[in-house]
C-alpha cells in the first residue's frame, strides 16, 4: 500500500524583490516519517517553513494538508489543523516563565481561552501537561525561571517545549540544535528520535549536523538556491554525487 | 501544620483588608480631623456628629478628592488592560471615558431617564463602541493603531465642541446639570458618593483582577510579550485584543459616567487628547503590566497636580512633566512594577541562598 502524504507542496514559490528564496518546490511528506531537508545557508529552507506555516503568504504555489488547500491560511488557522513549528531563531515569550510559556501552549490545544470570567489555575490539566512536557524536553527544575534569563540551550528546549504542548501532529523543526553546546546536543536528538518512534507524528526537520540527519530521517531532501537539488533515503543521498559536490563538499 | 481555609486566606489578604478599612473609615476619620464644629448644630451628638462633621469643611473635600481618585484609578486599570497587558497602545482611550460622561448626560438631561437606566443604555454603547473601534483599528499595529485610534477619539471631541448640536451637548461650555438621584447628590451627601465611588472602584478592580489571571488574560500578556508566538500557537490574536479593547472600553466609560454624575458635568476636554495622556501618564508613572500600580498613579498624579498647582499656579503642568519624566527615567516599570521587580529579585536570591545552607546540611562539606 502506498504511503499516505500527509503534507505536500506544489510548485511554491516565494521572491523577495526579484530574489527568488523558494523556487517552484513541490514535496511530499509522507505520514509517520521523519523528512529532513538540509543545504547550505540561503538555501530557503526557512522561508520554505514560513510558507507552509502561513507565516509568509507564497508568491506562487500551493500547499496541501492531507489533501486539503491551507495556502494563504493564517498562522493560527494552520496551527490549529495540527501543524506546528520551532524557530530557528529562538522566538519565545520573553518576561513569561518556562511554565507559564508551555501551560499557554497546552492551553491553546483546548476550547477553554475565551472563559475570561474563570481563573486560569482552575484548568489543572494544562498546567499537568506543561510540566509533563518541561520534564521530557530536559527542563524540569527551571519552571519558575523566565524565558529570557534561560541559558541559550534552555532557550532551544523551551522552544520544543512550546511545539509539543500544542500537540502537533506534523512538526517543523528548523535547526533545533542552532547554538547548542555540543554536550546537550544528545539530548534534543535523543528527543526527536522518541517523538518519532511514539509514531502518529511527521515530523519536517531542518538540521545542519550530517551524522543527526543520517541517524533520524527517513527520507532526506537537499535544497539548494531555492531548488530542490535530490531526494532520496539518506543512503542514496550520501552516495549523490551532486549532493557532494554541491553540500558535503563544502562541510 | 499547614494553614487552611480563613486563616490561610487571612495571611494572603491582610495587606488588601487594611487598606479596604481604611477607605472605609476615611470619610469618618476625614470627618473627626478637618471637619468644621461650627457647621454642625451643638446638639448633634456622637454617631451622627461624625456623620455631620464628615459632610462639612475640608472633609467634604477630600473626599471629592478621593472620589476623583477613584474614578481616575479605575479609568487608568482600564488603559492598563491595553497598555500593559496586551501590549496595545491606544491614543483614544479618552474617546470611552467621555462617551460615559456625554451618553448620560444626554440622557439624563435631554431624555428625562433616570441614572440607572442611563448606566444600563451605556454599557450597550460602549460595547458596541468599542467593538467597532476594535474591528476597526486593531488590524493594524504599533503607530498606525495609535493613529486609527487618536483619529476616532478626535471624531468624538468635534463632534462634542461642535456648534450645530449647541442645544444638546453644550458645545465647548460642556453639558451640566448631570444629575444623579437626590439621596446620592455628590453636593447634599458627599459620604454616600464617596461609599458609591468605593464600591465601583472595588468592583472594577474586582473584575479587572479575575480578567488578567483567567485563561484569556492570560493570552492578552502572551500577546505583549511576542504576539506572532502566540499565533503560532494557534490562538487568534485578533480575538483577544479585541476583547481586551472592548473590557477597557466599557470600564472607561463606566468610569466617565460616575466622573459626570459627581462633577454634575462634562465638558469637551474630557474626550481631548490630554485626557488619553493624564491616563497614559497614571498608567506608566503607576507600573504597565500592573493593576495596583494605575492604582497608585492615578492617586499620584491626581494629587501631585493639586499641590502643584496650588504651589505654582500655571506652570504646574511644566513641573508635573519634569517629575513624570524623573519617574520614567528613575523606575523603569513604574512605581508597583519597579519594587515588584526588585523584591523578585530579592526573593530569588534568598531562595538560592536557603537552598545552599539545606544541601550544604545534606552534604557537609569534608573536613
Ligand atoms: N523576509 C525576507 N526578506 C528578504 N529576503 C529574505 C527574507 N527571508 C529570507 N530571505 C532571503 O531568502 C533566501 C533564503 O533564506 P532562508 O530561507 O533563510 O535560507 P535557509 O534557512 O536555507 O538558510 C536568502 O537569500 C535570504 O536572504
Ligand atoms: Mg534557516
Amino acid at each position: 500500500m502506498e504511503p499516505r502524504i500527509v503534507l505536500e507542496t506544489r510548485n511554491l514559490r516565494k521572491e523577495f524583490n526579484g530574489l527568488v528564496a523558494v523556487a517552484d518546490v513541490s514535496l511530499q511528506v509522507r505520514e509517520g516519517e521523519l523528512h529532513a531537508i538540509i543545504g547550505p545557508n540561503g538555501a530557503g529552507k526557512t522561508t520554505l517553513f514560513n510558507l507552509i506555516s502561513g507565516v509568509l503568504p507564497p508568491t506562487a504555489g500551493k500547499v496541501l494538508l492531507r489533501g486539503r488547500d491551507i495556502t494563504g491560511l493564517p498562522p493560527h488557522q494552520i496551527a490549529r489543523r495540527g501543524i506546528g513549528r520551532s524557530f530557528q531563531i529562538t522566538n519565545l515569550f520573553p518576561n513569561l516563565t518556562v511554565l507559564e510559556s508551555v501551560r499557554l501552549a497546552a492551553q491553546a490545544r483546548g476550547r477553554r481561552s475565551l472563559y475570561f470570567w474563570a481563573h486560569y489555575r482552575r484548568y489543572r490539566e494544562y498546567e499537568e501537561r506543561a510540566l509533563a512536557i518541561i520534564h521530557q524536553v530536559g527542563l524540569a527544575g527551571r519552571e519558575h525561571i523566565p524565558a529570557r534569563a534561560l541559558p541559550h540551550g534552555d532557550q532551544r528546549k523551551l522552544e520544543i517545549a512550546l511545539l509539543l504542548a500544542t500537540g502537533p501532529d506534523v512538526l517543523l523543526l528548523d535547526e533545533p540544535t542552532a547554538g547548542m553546546a555540543a554536550g546537550e546536543i544528545p539530548l534534543l536528538t535523543d528527543l526527536i528520535r522518541r517523538l518519532r518512534e511514539e509514531g502518529g507524528r511527521t515530523i519536517l526537520l531542518v538540521e545542519h549536523k550530517m551524522d543527526v540527519v543520517m541517524n533520524l530521517s527517513d527520507r532526506i531532501t537537499v535544497m539548494h538556491q531555492g531548488r530542490i537539488l535530490a531526494e532520496g533515503t539518506p543512503a542514496e543521498i550520501s552516495a549523490d554525487e551532486r549532493v557532494q559536490r554541491a553540500y558535503l563538499g563544502e562541510l | 501544620m499547614e494553614k487552611t481555609g480563613f486563616p490561610l486566606w487571612l495571611r494572603r489578604h491582610w495587606p488588601g483588608l487594611v487598606i479596604l478599612t481604611l477607605m472605609s473609615l476615611f470619610p469618618f476619620l476625614a470627618g473627626l480631623a478637618m471637619g468644621d464644629p461650627a457647621a454642625v448644630p451643638p446638639e448633634i451628638q456622637g454617631v451622627g456628629r461624625v456623620l455631620a462633621l464628615a459632610e462639612t469643611g475640608r472633609a467634604k473635600f477630600w473626599q471629592g478628592m478621593v472620589i476623583q481618585m477613584f474614578i481616575l484609578a479605575v479609568f487608568a486599570m482600564s488603559y492598563d488592560l491595553l497598555l500593559g497587558y496586551t501590549g496595545v497602545i491606544s491614543f483614544g482611550h479618552a474617546m470611552f471615558f467621555g462617551t460615559g460622561g456625554y451618553v448620560v448626560g444626554l440622557l439624563v438631561k435631554h431624555a428625562g431617564w433616570s441614572a440607572g437606566a442611563a448606566v444600563g443604555v451605556l454599557l450597550l454603547v460602549a460595547l458596541l463602541q468599542s467593538l467597532m473601534v476594535g474591528a476597526l483599528s486593531l488590524r493594524v499595529k504599533g503607530v498606525y493603531l495609535a493613529m486609527v485610534t487618536l483619529a476616532f477619539a478626535e471624531f468624538f471631541y468635534i463632534l462634542a465642541e461642535a456648534t450645530d448640536f449647541r442645544q444638546y451637548t453644550g458645545a465647548d461650555d460642556g453639558l451640566h446639570g448631570i444629575y444623579p438621584p437626590p439621596f446620592l447628590s455628590p453636593t447634599d451627601h458627599r459620604t454616600r458618593f464617596y461609599f458609591l465611588a468605593l464600591v465601583f472602584f472595588l468592583t472594577m478592580y474586582l473584575a479587572a483582577r479575575r480578567l488578567v489571571n483567567s485563561p484569556t488574560g492570560r493570552v492578552m500578556v502572551a500577546i505583549r510579550e511576542n504576539e506572532a508566538r502566540a499565533a503560532m500557537l494557534g490562538y487568534n490574536t485578533f480575538v483577544y485584543k479585541l476583547v481586551a479593547l472592548v473590557a477597557a472600553g466599557v470600564m472607561a466609560a463606566l468610569a466617565g459616567a460616575l466622573n459626570a454624575f459627581f462633577n454634575l458635568g462634562v465638558t469637551p476636554s474630557v474626550l481631548s487628547v490630554a485626557t488619553t495622556i493624564d491616563v497614559l501618564a497614571m498608567t506608566i508613572v503607576g507600573g504597565a503590566g500592573t493593576l495596583t500600580g494605575p492604582v497608585l498613579g492615578a492617586a499620584i498624579v491626581h494629587l501631585l497636580g493639586y499641590w502643584l498647582n496650588r504651589l505654582f499656579g500655571q506652570t504646574w503642568v511644566l513641573l508635573f512633566g519634569v517629575t513624570f519624566i524623573l519617574i520614567v527615567v528613575f523606575l523603569p516599570y513604574g512605581i508597583v512594577g519597579t519594587v515588584q521587580a526588585r523584591s523578585w529579585r530579592w526573593r530569588a536570591v534568598w531562595r538560592e541562598r536557603w537552598r545552599r545552607i539545606k544541601e550544604g546540611r545534606k552534604f557537609p562539606l569534608p573536613s
